[in-house]
């Protein structure tokens, strides 16, 4: 019974910052931008929000710090890519790497610093139920929040103008220039999204989940990130359900220790990279059910010529 | 009102103004490095010193930017070779990685053996290794178009994680004190040394060798032309009949089989055994190469050096000045957002509009 | 009321780095009139109308609308304006259903829309199903939501570029209506076309264009089609020669019962596809784009392969080639002039050298793995020679020629390859009119001396001047051969709207 508590909290706490940082990732993808720098974007958020909590911020001002400055770094990238039309494969890289050095860079005096747990807000009732009450129902409010996040970006993606306009734009940017939707103006502001919740992400790994700072913090999961929402085909409900998966699989080093099975630490550190290869491959080989929901446009570079 | 400039495709290149995004980008990286010591409390003067005349005032400094010099080389012509075909490889680090532990296992096997074609055994093995590793992301890209970017960075993480598990157990040295780490090599197992008292091996001949190689393949040959015509117009590969399932394949084996080589050469060379740590990175630091040197390979061979210099004045301005190694990390990150943001103005060009003409 | 036009230009121009696409343009039209802007491929009508639109900055120039000049800074500028266009590629969102792409242009929400759709559209002939997916349109009903989307802007001018071009012969008379009630309900209309009939049918007054320049504005119902070619060309317009031929004994391709599923799940497929081709003929493919007709090329060429659930099988000179792939089918004799001529049959990065090193380095061009770049040159400057290509040599990239100069480089450097079996795919679209001529000729000329050609193409009149026989492509699948003697417009018109073949029984009897 323990064990299936700790299974369910688990999931949540790993899980909800892949969810937050990929619905971010989602909204950017699908107007045909494609950002690989998430891991950097993360990273600077961490630590942005550490260094707010540390001096006596709140936490949500830590997380909207967080938010803010991984907005800041999506902003270069957003100008390199849309302005300078620069290659997005190489621009991701090179503002993920930036924003890894920068974290280390700013985090430096903050290595190995812990703050406290942020306080938890059990939902009434339901918290009291034997297991799933302190699995689901004790916890953070970002937890809870995360769902719903995705269920608003469904539903923004699916019915409203604005979700509309932002497909379109990743669907034939030229199109959607012609009928006077300013696409490099859309895109922009998708890549600050983005940006801003991988930040916020990033934030609710130092100050909720880890509630440290070291430097490499983040460790690989930007990039689990990418892969979430190409996993998720580009749809929030999907992108929730991967999270979610890839947030139990973190936890299977732990499981496994509990059943007294002796196998090295290293291979199920090595589990969610080796379940994200797997889950990229088994979706690659559905090539129909990619070009139905992959935006046509993607990672392309587009010159407006006006 | 509207832009007075307007940006179009450039329909013709010009070799000088190829020039203009590397030195735009190297100089925005001696400024900003500047400025981020000035602010972690070391005057500019002595920053730009560490960092930039440092790593020539000695003969083993010099030396130690040859040895740099050569693995972010090696990788980085191996890597442009993919980019330009489009294939993707981020995961020389992993590549290294295995290459280092292939090079490995005849040293830690046979440790007292004094033959002499074990060096080239440990190269050819290191080499395999590491095209084993990156065949695992060619075959899923080829047959099931998987992300290769995706793949090869995770295979990034496990690599590390296979590394840690076997140097703190199967492949530790028995007599080590329980560090994490294998037994020294012995002397049939490493580089020859270039300079003595200094650590540069023959590794950057191997190097240079490859840039060559590099050179007359994508430049020369018509499978280097098959390569462009794939990353380049991939319709227009199609259309020729030049497989891209090829492409994918001989980009991510070249790519495994250099970083193989070069984890070995790191092994046999400075390491001299098999440690939890045996690359500061080089496998991020050359795709930063691979484009700073436009992915050309004598492009390339200017700017690995450059990348050397940066490590070795980094590593100075650590010992000397206590900065952190995170400057590293920031400065390769900026020389290569500056580089790609500058090279707009050789694809593009800036066009200044005439005044409206009132009528 | 004032006697200012509705639309008055004034001198607009607009270049793109050498190219002038528009010098100096000056044009007026009144309200309720139809003006048509004639002018053949590259005149620049294209980017006068995205000028008009807000699309295109002019470099220089100004625009009157109602006797007040404006600067239009985008398309949202011009509709508010009053100002309704409707594209020749149509700017609508495939995975978007009807009601949400015209909604996506208006301030309106999609509901209010959907309403607006089943109101307005009856009332000028235009049906469509608001809730239903463009994917699954086809280009004349595309074309219809294009113009819906125009009209719930309620415009007093209304920009159709090209709008013919999409349509079947047998859609073209309802089209032309819908265009007459506008015009009589006030609203004026810009007529884009390069096709001298229906400009005379149709419109008041026509604007020339050549090379940008405006040449004349006339009365088309007073002028001929000689006339108005005259003008627009400079001469009238020439066809190509065709001398006789002897048809080989043997096809020299062959498909049988050939079925092949789209890569894209919004593309057409292939059916029950039965082709047979003999040396010495060209077989036209008519039909209008987006029928299967990418897919059908590249099944002929091998760049699509039968995969499973597919089946057929193909002979290329007597040989199985079904499982072979281009390269192979090319080493075999089968040339191929793509529909893309940008990204496909050329790289736009590379020059024209390396550009001719593509597909005819099987000639000789490389040594032991290496490229012989002195034979590269020759041959690709024995290219540009033979086609004419107005270009600075074998070292100009690919990008810097012009669309028609380009296709006459992709046609010489295929027809050097001395091929048995030629696949062209659209050789003539977008091509000005000489260098349409100088490739259709080549075409027969190559046929003459015994070569068999399939052409596809949805310009009729180029299929018509030169085949010997045709099949209407249609939902991916073929018509019967029709014989050059019955290749009649209503026959061929009937089978491009998709008629049955009991109807077109009708026709013929």
């Amino acid at each position: 019974m323990e064990t299936l508590t700790f299974l369910l909290s688990g999931t949540l706490i790993a899980g909800t910052p892949l969810l937050i940082a990929a619905l971010g990732a989602l909204v950017t993808e699908k107007t045909g931008v494609l950002n690989l720098s998430i891991e950097g974007l993360m990273a600077v958020g961490a630590i942005a929000a550490f260094i707010t909590v540390t001096h006596g911020g709140g936490y949500w001002s830590g997380l909207l710090a967080g938010g803010i400055a991984a907005m800041a770094l999506s902003a270069i990238f957003g100008f390199v890519v849309l302005v300078t039309l620069g290659n997005q494969v190489a621009t991701g890289l090179a503002i993920g790497i930036l924003g890894i050095g920068l974290s280390g860079l700013i985090g430096r005096p903050y290595d190995s610093a812990t703050v406290a747990p942020m306080a938890k807000m059990p939902v009434p009732f339901l918290a009291d139920l034997p297991v799933i009450g302190p699995g689901l129902f004790s916890h953070v409010p970002l937890i809870y929040l995360a769902p719903l996040m995705a269920l608003a970006t469904w539903w923004v993606l699916k019915s409203t103008k604005l979700g509309l306009r932002l497909r379109a734009v990743g669907e034939d940017p030229d199109a959607a220039n012609s009928i006077g939707i300013k696409v490099r103006r859309v895109r922009f502001f998708a890549v600050l999204y983005g940006g801003f919740c991988a930040g916020v992400a990033g934030g609710f790994i130092s100050i909720v989940s880890a509630t440290l700072w070291a430097d490499g913090l983040i460790a690989g999961r930007g990039w689990i990130v990418v892969a979430l929402v190409v996993f998720g085909t580009w749809r929030a409900g999907r992108i929730a359900l991967g999270a979610y998966l890839f947030g139990l699989a973190t936890l299977s080093g732990l499981l496994v220790q509990t059943t007294g099975v002796d196998i090295p630490s290293q291979l199920l550190s090595s589990v969610p990279y080796i379940v994200t290869i797997i889950a990229i491959t088994v979706l690659s080989m559905q090539p129909a059910r990619v070009r139905l929901n992959a935006p046509v446009s993607l990672g392309q570079v587009y010159h407006q010529t006006r | 009102m509207r832009w007075p400039i307007t940006i179009e495709p450039r329909m013709a290149h010009s070799p000088v103004l190829a020039l203009l995004p590397p030195l735009i980008a190297v100089s925005v990286t001696l400024v900003a490095s500047a400025l981020i010591l000035a602010s972690l409390g070391v005057p500019p003067g002595r920053a730009l010193y560490f960092l930039y005349v440092a790593p020539f005032s000695t003969t083993f400094n010099t030396a130690e930017v040859f040895l740099k010099m050569a693995p972010l080389l090696l990788l980085a012509q191996a890597l442009a070779i993919g980019f330009r075909a489009r294939v993707w490889n981020i995961g020389a680090e992993g590549q290294l990685i295995l290459g280092a532990i292939g090079g490995s296992l005849l040293p830690i096997l046979f440790n007292d053996s004094t033959n002499p074609l074990m060096l080239p055994a440990m190269v050819m093995i290191g080499g395999l290794f590491g095209m084993a590793w990156s065949a695992i992301a060619a075959g899923l890209r080829a047959k099931f178009n998987a992300n290769e970017i995706l793949v090869t960075l995770m295979l990034n993480s496990i690599a590390l994680q296979l590394l840690y598990y076997l140097v703190s157990g199967p492949l530790r040295d028995p007599f080590g004190f329980n560090f994490p780490q294998s037994a020294p090599f012995p002397l049939a197992a490493t580089l020859p040394i270039l300079v003595e008292g200094t650590r540069v091996n023959a590794s950057i001949f191997f190097a240079l060798l490859v840039t060559v190689g590099a050179w007359l393949l994508m430049e020369r040959s018509f499978l280097g032309f098959k390569l462009r015509v794939g990353g380049a117009a991939p319709d227009a590969a199609h259309y020729a009949g030049f497989g891209d399932r090829r492409a994918i394949w001989i980009s991510l084996l070249i790519g495994g089989a250099a970083a193989g080589i070069a984890g070995t050469f790191e092994v046999a060379g400075p390491l001299g055994q098999l440690q939890r740590v045996v690359s500061p990175g080089y496998g991020f630091a050359a795709i930063i190469v691979a484009f700073l040197g436009g992915l050309n390979a004598w492009g390339i061979l200017a700017a690995s050096f450059f990348m050397a210099v940066v490590y070795v004045g980094g590593d100075i301005a650590q010992t000397s000045a206590g900065v952190p190694y995170s400057v590293n990390t920031v400065l390769q990150g900026l020389l290569l957002v500056s580089y790609i943001a500058a090279r707009v103005v050789t694809d593009y060009r800036l066009r200044w509009l005439p005044a409206m003409r009132e009528a | 009321m004032t006697a200012d036009p509705l639309l008055d230009l004034d001198g607009l121009s607009k270049r793109f780095g050498e190219t002038v696409a528009a010098d100096g343009l000056s044009l007026r039209v009144g309200r309720g009139e139809i003006h048509a802007i004639l002018g053949e491929n590259g005149a620049g009508k294209s980017t006068l109308v995205k000028m008009i639109y807000g699309v295109l900055a002019p470099d220089a120039g100004m625009i009157r609308w109602k006797g007040e000049r404006v600067d239009l800074k985008g398309p949202a500028d011009a509709r508010a304006l009053g100002i309704g266009m409707v594209f020749q590629h149509f700017s609508l969102f495939e995975t978007l259903t009807v009601a949400e792409n015209i909604a996506l242009a208006s301030a309106e929400s999609v509901e209010k829309v959907r309403k607006q759709i089943v109101e307005i559209g009856p009332r000028f002939g235009l049906t469509i199903e608001p809730d239903a997916l463009v994917h699954g349109l086809s280009m004349g009903e595309r074309q219809r939501v294009e113009i819906v989307r125009a009209l719930l802007q309620e415009p007093e001018l209304i920009i159709l570029d090209e709008p013919t071009s999409v349509l079947p012969p047998v859609a073209i008379a309802p089209l032309f209506e819908t265009i007459r009630k506008l015009a009589e309900s006030g609203c004026a209309v810009l007529f884009i076309s390069h096709k001298l009939a229906e400009i005379r049918e149709l419109c008041h007054r026509a604007t020339i264009m050549r090379r940008g320049k405006n040449v004349a504005t006339v009365d088309p119902t007073e002028e001929s089609e000689a006339s108005l070619a005259q003008l627009m060309i400079g001469r009238e317009i020439p066809h190509p020669t065709r001398e006789a031929a002897t048809l080989s004994a043997e096809p020299v391709l062959s498909v049988q019962d050939l079925s092949m599923a789209s890569d894209d799940p919004f593309a057409v497929s292939l059916a029950d596809i039965d082709l047979e081709l003999r040396g010495g003929e060209i077989v036209g493919i008519a039909g209008i784009s987006g029928n299967g007709q990418r897919l059908l090329a590249a099944a002929l060429t091998g760049e699509a392969l039968i995969g499973s659930g597919d089946g057929g099988r193909i002979e290329l000179l007597g040989q199985d080639v079904t499982d072979l792939g281009c390269a192979e089918r090319r080493a075999l004799g089968l040339a191929y002039v793509p529909e893309e001529r940008h990204g496909r049959g050329t790289v736009p990065e590379l020059d024209l050298a390396e550009n001719a090193l593509l597909t005819a380095h099987g000639k000789a061009l490389t040594d032991r793995g290496f490229v012989r770049r002195n034979a590269v040159r020759t041959f690709a400057e024995s290219c540009i020679r033979d086609m004419d290509v107005r270009c600075s040599g074998p070292d100009a990239e690919a990008r810097s020629l012009s669309g028609g100069n380009l296709q006459k480089f992709i046609i010489g450097r295929e027809l050097a390859l001395e091929p048995k079996v030629i696949v062209a795919a659209q050789p003539t679209w977008g091509v000005d009119v000489g260098a349409a001529q100088a490739i259709l000729q080549r075409l027969a000329d190559f046929r003459a001396s015994g070569v068999g050609i399939i052409l596809i193409s949805d310009e009729l009149d180029d299929l018509l001047d030169v085949s010997d026989r045709l099949h209407v492509l249609f939902r991916g699948r073929l018509s019967p051969s029709i014989a050059r003697a019955d290749a009649r417009i209503d026959l061929i018109g009937a089978y491009m709207a998709g008629e049955s073949a009991a109807s077109q029984n009708e026709i013929t009897a």
